[in-house]
């Protein structure tokens, strides 16, 4: 094991102190000189026509600065499929179709205003469940795409199909074959800090805008086109970040508020705020969607898979966001967790009248992974072989390329299956279907990027002053995971300062270098790749500059000694031991000389080195600054959906112990141990941290969280309706890192975000079906369902035995 | 129509005018320009508003601001010292990565000082009772429990 000074430890969140002191500054508390609040009205129906929107009463009301419909602005359409336009003039397609938008002094005014906007509708026929609006002459959701073609379906147009091998085949040569449908429910992300944003432009119309966004450079990549088309091209775009409050995938899409509070400023040429109430947090932010899962796989007499067959429908909802591109995650665990050689892989996004949907944390692997691992624990049950073991024979191995094309490098999947049967008492608990049981799953994930768009890069500015003290320019973003603490820990254990010497600048597009946004787990792995690299050059620089001025410094300082103390002799130093950069090093911002690290002459501040270097005086000062941007060695996925898009992969089992209580219906979790394959861990109790916080995700996911959607309209739009895990949910969880340093990771760490969420819900199922031998497909696993199950098995069983 | 109430603020007594159907957050956040306490609902429901009158830990999205007549309030912004200390609470969050997005943690700080203020010695159980009406989305909780229990421990031994 290397001996790191700051890596792998449990270096503090120091850098975040303005959160526990109340001072910390999230979009809520940022104000500008003049700000007005935006509001938006919403439609009254899932489908409709506009017949008309009066907005006079509402411009007359004192406070009141700008009303604007789809007939003041630019009748352009933005989003990912050009699907929808900032503001609906003619057809509103979801109860949460944007309206009309005011701008006032107060949000009260604002609200008020919103009450006085008149609009008439003439309702049309909906349709809210994907199956019904996929089928043949079901009413179109758009009659035509963004380029103004007609639509024949709701079916998307995106193809999201795997096929690798001979899956026909291959069923019909196993030996035991499993089939399964499952469901998966809306799912709101349940930030704690609403959305918002500030709009600003100046006199020339640049603007200045505050985002929530994890993406600062998509966001100003999608505010430039949207520009574009409204008359602003070339317009400077300065996207911030304030603090944020929590992303779990909702900051990775500009959202359609954004676009109208952009517009607002504009109209009324001061700065605009939108912020979301809780219930608007609720009733329209675009929430990770349902899917229907159908899944085939099986397995020949030894228990080896042979196949693997699923198919998917997601309910997109009205219009399209990075939802939709959810599949591709999804054709991970389908195809690549556990070896399995033959597989297919289909799924349809489709159009309805429901709220518009996103990503959540996770990204389609937890759905994915939740239709393979029940499944799995079904196919070993029907093979008359213990889960575990099942698991085990067909685990995922270091070295090799699955069927989607992705390489494995490092891979302890076989310690994590272990470690979580040990801690679970797997042997002495599974199979007694007496109320209580075990169960477990596994996932894959991608953690060494994800190459989703053509650069999966990241660009590091690294400064150290002439005190210094080091700023790093970053141009990804942190929403509470504990970036400038990982990266700092990283950043001083390449240059040999201490972490707390290190400030780090996120979120900036005028300061930072490009980024592909802090997603996909990838944050610590490619800004860590890129901050050592930055990290050896500055390192170089200032080991340059101490060749060049620790003997002028140290002659200086002799000097100054003699005059004070005339009896003082001038130590004889062999200066042949730092007259090199290779023979130096810095340990805790103090350069010294290796082959006499304790030489107290030698041992020298970087900042009295680098103020030297800087106060020459005969115009060769110099300063310590270097740059790089870092783009992985991955493969975009290719026309067939295979490639190797991520450096690495991570692995990680979860297992759970339930017991359910077969009057009330009620699971309650006795145990969670989730063990996860992190590379190396960069600070133990940060990982933990991302560790339980996902898992308790997963947990709400398994049993408790549904966002209520009943014909297109959200009816548990509060915390109170909404299932979000308390403190009282009192949930045991142990978090085990499995540690296996990957070769291209950052001091060898993997990225951990997302993957605690992703084997949580299945894990519980599985025990559950250990429990009573009821298999729960459809999320979440209310104690109404376990009860409504347990009472028809006791029927089904009674009709048996008559 | 405007009124004045006085009250106390982080120990120091302050008079102020105040609509009588203004809530202690408002009063808070858009006056006084104290925003530790954060609305993440508005309605009493997610805890990150919570702050301590009289001894208690309350959601001030819901207390009316009438209400604080002659009363004590400490909020977050009132518990390091002046010279910058932090509260062991305050401390114990970030050493024990209490904190992730940071958008609870006034109110959950806030929360658990209510009750070690009340009951130095508190049991997990008891803990947990406490911050119920606080939500978390980041942590699960399991940090946020340790660094209050180690803050108590902190306490006690101090």
């Amino acid at each position: 094991m290397e001996d790191f000074l700051y890596v792998g430890k449990d270096v503090p969140r120091t850098a975040e102190i303005n959160k526990v002191t109340g001072r910390a500054v999230y979009i809520d508390e940022l104000k500008r000189p003049g700000m007005l609040y935006g509001k938006i009205l919403y439609s009254r129906y899932a489908h409709a026509r506009i017949k008309s929107i009066n907005t006079e009463k509402a411009k007359k009301l004192p406070g009141v600065k700008a009303v604007i419909t789809g007939y003041d602005i630019p009748d352009v359409r933005v989003g990912f499929m050009e699907d929808q336009t900032v503001l609906k003039r003619d057809v509103v397609r979801q109860y949460r179709d944007e309206v009309a938008a005011v701008a006032a002094t107060s949000r009260e005014i604002a609200e008020e205003a919103l009450d006085l906007i008149e609009v008439e509708y003439e309702e049309l026929p909906a349709i809210f469940d994907p199956v019904e609006a996929m089928k043949p002459g079901a009413p179109l959701i758009h009659e035509l795409d963004g380029h103004g073609r007609p639509v024949k379906s709701n079916v998307l147009p995106l193809r999201w199909t795997l096929n690798v091998g001979d899956v026909e085949k291959a069923r019909r040569e196993s030996a035991y074959v499993v089939k399964d449908s499952l469901t998966t429910p809306w799912i709101n992300q349940c930030c704690l800090g609403t959305s918002g944003c500030v709009a600003e432009f100046d006199s020339v119309n640049n603007l200045t805008f505050y985002s929530q966004t994890n993406v600062i450079f998509g966001a100003k990549q999608r505010i430039s086109r949207y520009f574009a088309k409204i008359g602003l091209k070339d317009k400077k775009i300065r996207v911030i970040n304030p603090i944020v409050a929590g992303s779990f995938g909702t900051k990775l899409d500009t959202d359609i508020y954004e676009f109208i509070c952009i517009q607002l400023a504009l109209k009324t040429r001061r700065p605009v705020k939108i912020q979301f109430t809780r219930e608007e947090e609720f009733r329209t932010l675009p929430p990770r969607q349902t899917t229907r899962f159908e899944i085939e796989q099986g397995c020949d007499k030894n228990g080896m898979l042979t196949f693997r067959k699923a198919e998917a429908i997601l309910d997109n909802g009205a219009y399209t966001s990075w939802g939709a591109t959810t599949p591709s995650v999804m054709m991970m665990p389908i195809s690549s967790l556990y070896r399995v050689p033959n597989v297919y892989f289909n799924a349809v996004c489709v159009y309805t009248n429901n709220i518009y949907s996103q990503a959540m944390r996770g990204y389609g692997n937890p759905q994915a992974s939740f239709a393979v691992e029940v499944s799995m624990d079904h196919l070993a049950e029907e093979a008359g072989i213990d889960a575990a073991e099942f698991r085990m024979k067909n685990r995922n191995r270091p070295g090799e390329v699955t069927p989607m094309g992705l390489k494995i490098t490092t891979c302890p999947l076989d310690r994590c299956i272990t470690t979580v049967k040990e801690k679970i008492g797997w042997d002495q608990k599974r199979g007694k279907k007496n109320g209580r049981g075990v169960g477990m799953a596994s996932l894959i994930h991608v953690a060494g990027g994800a190459r989703v768009y053509l650069s999966d890069g990241t660009g590091i500015r690294i400064k150290v002053d002439e005190n210094g003290h080091v700023d790093v320019l970053s141009g990804s973003t942190d929403q509470g995971q504990g970036s400038q603490t990982v990266l700092a820990q990283i950043i001083a254990e390449t240059i040999g300062f201490r972490p707390e010497d290190i400030n780090i600048i996120f979120g900036d597009t005028a300061l930072g270098l490009w980024d592909a946004g802090t997603h996909a787990s990838r944050h610590t792995f490619i800004a860590g790749n890129a901050a050592i690299r930055a990290g050896e050059k500055v390192k170089r620089q200032i080991l340059e500059l101490a060749v060049e001025y620790v003997p002028k410094l140290l002659k200086s300082d002799f000097r100054k000694q003699k005059k004070k103390d005339p009896d003082f002799h001038e130590p004889e130093l062999d200066f042949t031991l730092i007259d090199n950069p290779e023979k130096l090093d810095i340990k805790d911002r103090m350069i010294f000389a290796k082959k006499a690290p304790e030489n107290p002459n030698f041992r020298i501040d970087v900042a009295r080195v680098l103020n030297r270097a800087l106060n020459v005086g005969n115009g060769e000062s110099k300063t310590v600054m270097a740059e790089v941007f870092w783009d992985p060695p991955t493969q975009m996925l290719n026309s067939e959906m295979k490639g190797n898009w991520s450096c690495t992969y991570a692995f990680g089992t979860t297992g759970a112990e339930v017991e359910v209580d077969t009057e009330t219906g009620e699971v309650k979790i006795l145990k969670l141990v989730a063990a996860h394959d992190v590379g190396r861990a960069m600070n133990p109790t940060l990982v933990k941290g991302q560790i339980y916080g996902a898992a308790y995700i997963g947990v709400g996911f398994a049993l408790t969280e549904k966002l209520q959607v009943v014909e297109g309209r959200v009816m548990n739009p509060n915390l109170r309706d909404y299932k979000v895990l308390t403190a009282l949910d009192d949930i045991p969880v142990e978090a085990v890192i499995v540690e296996d340093p990957d070769p291209m990771g950052p001091y060898g760490a993997k990225g951990i975000g997302e993957p605690g969420l992703v084997p949580t819900a299945p894990a519980i199922a599985n025990a559950i079906y250990d429990a009573i031998g009821i298999r729960f497909t459809d999320l979440p696993i209310t104690p109404e369902k376990v009860l409504a199950a347990i009472r028809a098995k006791k029927q089904e069983n009674q009709q048996r035995d008559a | 129509m405007k009124r004045e109430i006085a009250f106390t603020l982080n120990n120091e007594e302050i008079a102020v005018e105040v609509e009588p159907n203004w809530t202690l957050l408002y009063l808070l956040r858009e006056v006084l320009e104290m925003t530790g306490a954060k609305e993440g609902c508005g309605v009493g429901e997610c805890g990150a508003c919570t702050v301590i009158v009289d001894g208690n830990a309350i959601s001030s999205c819901l207390y009316p601001v009438m209400e604080v007549e002659g009363k004590n309030v400490t909020t977050i912004e009132g518990l390091s010292k002046e010279d910058g200390t932090l509260h062991p609470l305050q401390q114990s969050f970030i050493e024990n990565n209490g904190v992730q997005c940071g958008y609870c943690t006034s109110g959950m700080i806030m929360s658990a000082k209510a009750l070690l203020d009340k009951n130095p010695d508190p049991t997990e159980n008891d803990i947990r009772v406490s911050i119920a009406g606080n939500i978390c989305r980041c942590t699960g909780y399991v940090q946020i429990v340790e660094s209050i229990r180690k803050a108590a421990e902190k306490m006690k031994n101090t």
